[in-house]
C-alpha cells in the first residue's frame, strides 16, 4: 500500500504549551424537570501531539464535552462555570468568549470536529467537491485549483480514489468511505486538534480497521492532537496514548493507556474492562457492573458510583472523592484505590493471548 | 433425533428483473436442540434475513426452514401455531420493539391471554411477575406499571426477552440483541440468556456483527460465518477463533478492534486486495470474496463458487485454495 504523506503538515507541536486546556468546565441542561449536570468540573490538559480517548457509558458526558470544546451545544445548553483555553504558536484564546465569526474559524481551521453519523455531516444536495469547495469559500479560500489540489491530496490520504469520490452525492458512498471523506474534510483546513466522536461505531469491522489505521496514520506520522470519544473501550486500546475515564460527568480517572487497561484503580474503570470480551485474548470471565448509569438530573450523594460499586464504603455515600495522584502520571477520584489495587492483585487483569492466526498464512505485520 | 431447526439451500431474493439482489444464497446448516450457535458477519451479509427466515417472519424465496425435521411450508395450521409459539424472534432494538402506550402489564400479559397459556384471566398478572423475575427485572412489582419509556435500554431488551418467553419458545432468534445496550450492562444480558439455556432448555440462534462477543456467548457452541449472502466457514468456536479456514474469517478476526492495548498493538493483521464490499447488485462470479482475497488464484476462485467441505477439526470452509495449502503444508 502506497504511503501517503501530508507533506502540508510541517508544524513541529511536540514540545511547548498544551493546545487544549480545560479548567473546571461544568455544562449544564435546563430542563422541566430540573437541571441535567451533563458535564461537572472537567479539568485536563490536552498536551501536544497525544491522542486523548474519553470513555464511559451513555449519559457519562463524553459527548457533552467534546460538543462544548466546539460549542456545538444545543442552546438549552448552559457552560458555566469553566474556561476552556486554546493555543497555538503565540496565540493564546479563550474559546468561551469568542464571537460567533471566530467561532467558526475555530471550528475548522484549529479544532475540527468529526461526528458519528457520517451521512448527517453532508448536505446530501451537495456533491464532495462542492461541499468542499463552499467550506473553503466560507474561510476566504476561492482558489478553486488550489482547494482541488488539496482535496485530491487528503482523499489520497485516507485512501479514497478521488475521482470516485469528488463528483458524488453522500447517499452514494458506503458508511466507510463517507466517514473517511469526512475525516478528508476536517484535514482541509489545517487544523491542530481533532476531536472525533465515535469514530468506527457503527461501521463495519474491516472498515473499522481501515479507519483505525488512517488514524494512527495521524497520530504516529504527522503528529496530530486528538481527542476520541467513544463507548468502545477498543478505540482507546487501539489509538490513545492517555485515557480518561467518565462517569456521571467527571473524569474520574485519567492515566496512561496501559496504567488504565491493566492497572486501573477506580473501580468504574475495572468494572468496565472486565465487562468487555476481547477476541484474541484467552478465555475470560466477564462481569457487568450492575445497576445502570445514574438519573444526572438527581445525581445521588457523595462518590456518584457508590450505589453500583462492590468497594464502596460509608465515607463513598457521605463525601465524593477528588482526582488524587494513584501513581506517576495516574489520577483516580476514589477513596479506596488502594482496595482496588489489592483486589487486582489477586486477580490481574492480563489476559493472555490466544494463537488466533497461524503464523504461516500471515501475510504483512501490522501498521 | 431431529435437529431444532434446519436450513436447507435457504435463499431469498428481494426486488425484480435486474433490481433483484440475493440477500441469502443457498444457505444450509442445522441446529440441534441445546446448542448455541452464533451467526456472524458484517452489514448486508444476509445474518439478519436467514434468521427472519428461521423465525417464519420471512418467506424464503428457496430452500425450505426445517422444524424439529418438517418443513415449515408444509405444516397444517395447527403444527404452524406451535411452530410459531415455539420460535421467538428478540429484536436489536428494544426502543421501537415495545409498544409505547403500553405498560409492562399490558404487554407481558397480552399473549399469555392469547394463547391461552394462563388458566384464568387473573393469573396473568401472577406470570408476568414471575417472568419477570426470571429476566431478572426485579423487584417485578415496581416494573409492571411502568411505559418502556421509563426504563433504560438493557431493562427495555429484559422485557422483551421476557415476553418471548410467555409462549414458552423452545427456540430464540437473538438479532444483535445486545447490540444497543451499555457496555456495563451487556454481559448480565448474555448471562441471563445463558441461565435460560439452563433453565428452559431453549436452543439459541445469536446474531451478531461482533466476533468478540459470539466467542464469549458460543464459547461451547458454534460459529458460522456468512459473506455477502453465503456461508463461508463454520465449526465449533474454538476451533474458529483459533483456526480459521477461510481467508474471510482470518481478514474478520485480524480486522477486529481489540480492547487490551497490548493484544491492540501486537495483533498482526491480514491485507486485503480491496477494501470495499462488492454490492450486492453486482456480485463478482465464482467465490465473491475473490476481488478482496490475498490468496486468489486466477482462473480458479473467480470461475466457479466454491462448495462448504468439511474440515477435520470440525466445522465446513469454502475454500479450495486454502484447504490446498493446509495440505501443502503438511507434507
Amino acid at each position: 500500500m502506497a504511503q501517503n504523506q501530508l507533506d502540508w503538515r510541517t508544524e513541529d507541536n511536540s514540545t511547548g504549551k498544551p493546545p487544549l486546556s480545560l479548567d473546571n468546565v461544568h455544562v449544564g441542561y435546563a430542563t422541566r424537570r430540573g437541571k441535567v449536570q451533563a458535564v461537572r468540573g472537567v479539568t485536563v490538559d490536552l498536551r501536544a501531539g497525544e491522542s486523548l480517548a474519553l470513555i464511559g457509558e451513555s449519559g457519562s458526558g463524553k459527548s457533552t464535552l467534546g460538543l462544548a470544546i466546539v460549542r456545538l451545544l444545543p442552546e438549552t445548553a448552559q457552560v458555566s462555570p469553566g474556561v476552556i483555553i486554546y493555543r497555538r504558536d503565540e496565540r493564546e484564546v479563550d474559546v468561551l468568549k469568542l464571537t460567533p465569526n471566530e467561532m467558526r474559524e475555530f471550528r475548522w481551521s484549529d479544532c475540527a470536529m468529526v461526528f458519528q453519523a457520517a451521512l448527517n455531516a453532508f448536505n446530501p444536495v451537495l456533491t464532495v467537491w462542492n461541499q468542499t469547495f463552499d467550506t473553503a469559500k466560507a474561510h476566504g479560500w476561492h482558489d478553486k485549483r488550489a482547494v482541488l489540489a488539496r482535496l485530491v491530496e487528503l482523499l489520497q490520504f485516507v485512501q479514497l480514489d478521488p475521482k470516485r469520490v469528488i463528483d458524488a452525492y453522500p447517499h452514494e458512498l458506503s458508511g466507510g468511505m463517507r466517514q473517511r471523506v469526512l475525516l478528508a474534510l476536517s484535514l482541509l483546513l489545517n487544523p491542530q486538534v481533532l476531536i472525533l466522536d465515535e469514530p468506527t461505531t457503527a461501521l463495519d469491522i474491516i472498515t473499522q480497521r481501515t479507519i483505525i489505521k488512517l488514524l494512527r496514520q495521524l497520530k504516529e506520522d504527522q503528529h496530530f492532537t486528538m481527542i476520541f470519544i467513544s463507548h468502545d473501550l477498543a478505540i482507546a486500546a487501539e489509538l490513545a496514548d492517555r485515557v480518561a475515564t467518565m462517569y456521571a460527568g467527571r473524569i474520574v480517572e485519567l492515566g496512561t493507556s496501559d496504567d488504565i487497561f491493566y492497572r486501573p484503580r477506580h473501580p468504574y474503570t475495572l468494572g468496565l474492562i472486565r465487562a468487555v470480551p476481547t477476541v484474541s485474548g484467552g478465555f475470560e470471565q466477564l462481569f457487568s457492573i450492575p445497576g445502570s448509569p445514574p438519573d444526572l438530573i438527581n445525581l445521588p450523594s457523595g462518590c456518584k458510583f457508590h450505589e453500583r460499586c462492590s468497594f464502596a464504603t460509608d465515607r463513598c455515600i457521605q463525601e465524593e472523592p477528588e482526582l488524587e495522584t494513584v501513581g506517576l502520571n495516574h489520577t483516580a477520584a476514589c477513596w479506596n484505590w488502594r482496595a482496588v489495587e489489592e483486589e487486582l492483585k489477586l486477580n490481574p487483569l492480563h489476559r493472555g493471548a490466544l494463537n488466533v492466526l497461524d503464523p504461516s498464512i500471515i501475510l504483512a505485520e501490522a501498521a | 433425533m431431529a435437529p431444532i431447526i434446519e436450513l436447507r439451500n435457504l435463499t431469498k431474493r428481494f426486488g425484480k428483473g435486474k433490481e433483484t439482489v440475493t440477500a441469502v444464497d443457498a444457505v444450509s446448516f442445522a441446529i440441534e436442540p441445546g446448542e448455541t450457535v452464533c451467526l456472524v458477519g458484517e452489514s448486508g451479509c444476509g445474518k439478519s434475513t436467514t434468521g427472519r427466515m428461521v423465525a417464519g417472519l420471512l418467506d424464503p424465496t428457496a430452500g425450505e426452514v426445517l422444524f424439529e425435521g418438517k418443513s415449515i411450508s408444509k405444516l397444517d395450521s395447527t403444527a404452524f401455531r406451535r411452530y410459531r409459539q415455539s420460535v421467538q424472534i428478540i429484536h436489536q432494538d428494544p426502543y421501537s420493539s415495545l409498544n409505547p402506550t403500553q405498560t409492562i402489564r399490558e404487554i407481558i400479559t397480552a399473549p399469555l391471554l392469547r394463547h391461552n397459556k394462563v388458566k384464568k384471566r387473573g393469573d396473568a398478572e401472577g406470570r408476568a411477575l414471575a417472568l419477570l423475575e426470571v429476566v431478572d427485572l426485579t423487584p417485578a412489582r415496581d416494573i409492571i406499571d411502568k411505559y418502556p419509556h421509563q426504563l433504560s435500554g438493557g431493562q427495555r431488551q429484559r422485557v422483551a426477552v421476557a415476553r418471548a418467553l410467555t409462549v414458552d419458545p423452545k427456540f430464540i432468534v437473538a438479532d444483535e440483541a445486545v447490540s444497543m445496550v451499555d457496555v456495563s450492562i451487556r454481559v448480565s444480558i448474555l448471562t441471563m440468556l445463558a441461565r435460560l439455556k439452563q433453565e428452559f432448555d431453549v436452543t439459541f440462534l445469536f446474531i451478531t456483527h461482533d466476533l468478540a462477543l459470539a466467542k464469549y456467548f458460543a464459547w461451547e457452541g458454534r460459529i458460522t460465518v456468512m459473506y455477502l449472502g453465503r456461508v463461508v466457514e463454520d465449526g465449533p468456536t474454538q476451533r474458529l477463533i483459533t483456526d480459521a479456514r477461510h481467508p474471510y474469517t482470518q481478514a474478520l478476526l485480524s480486522a477486529v478492534p481489540e480492547a487490551d492495548p497490548e493484544l491492540a498493538h501486537h495483533k498482526r493483521q491480514i491485507e486485503l486486495r480491496g477494501a470495499e464490499i462488492p454490492s450486492l447488485l453486482a456480485l463478482p462470479p465464482g467465490c465473491t470474496f475473490h476481488p478482496r482475497c490475498p490468496y486468489f488464484v486466477p482462473g480458479q476462485c473467480d470461475v466457479a463458487a466454491p462448495p462448504l467441505e468439511p474440515v477435520a477439526e470440525g466445522g465446513r470452509v469454502a475454500c479450495p485454495v486454502r484447504k490446498l495449502e493446509h495440505i501443502s503444508l503438511l507434507v
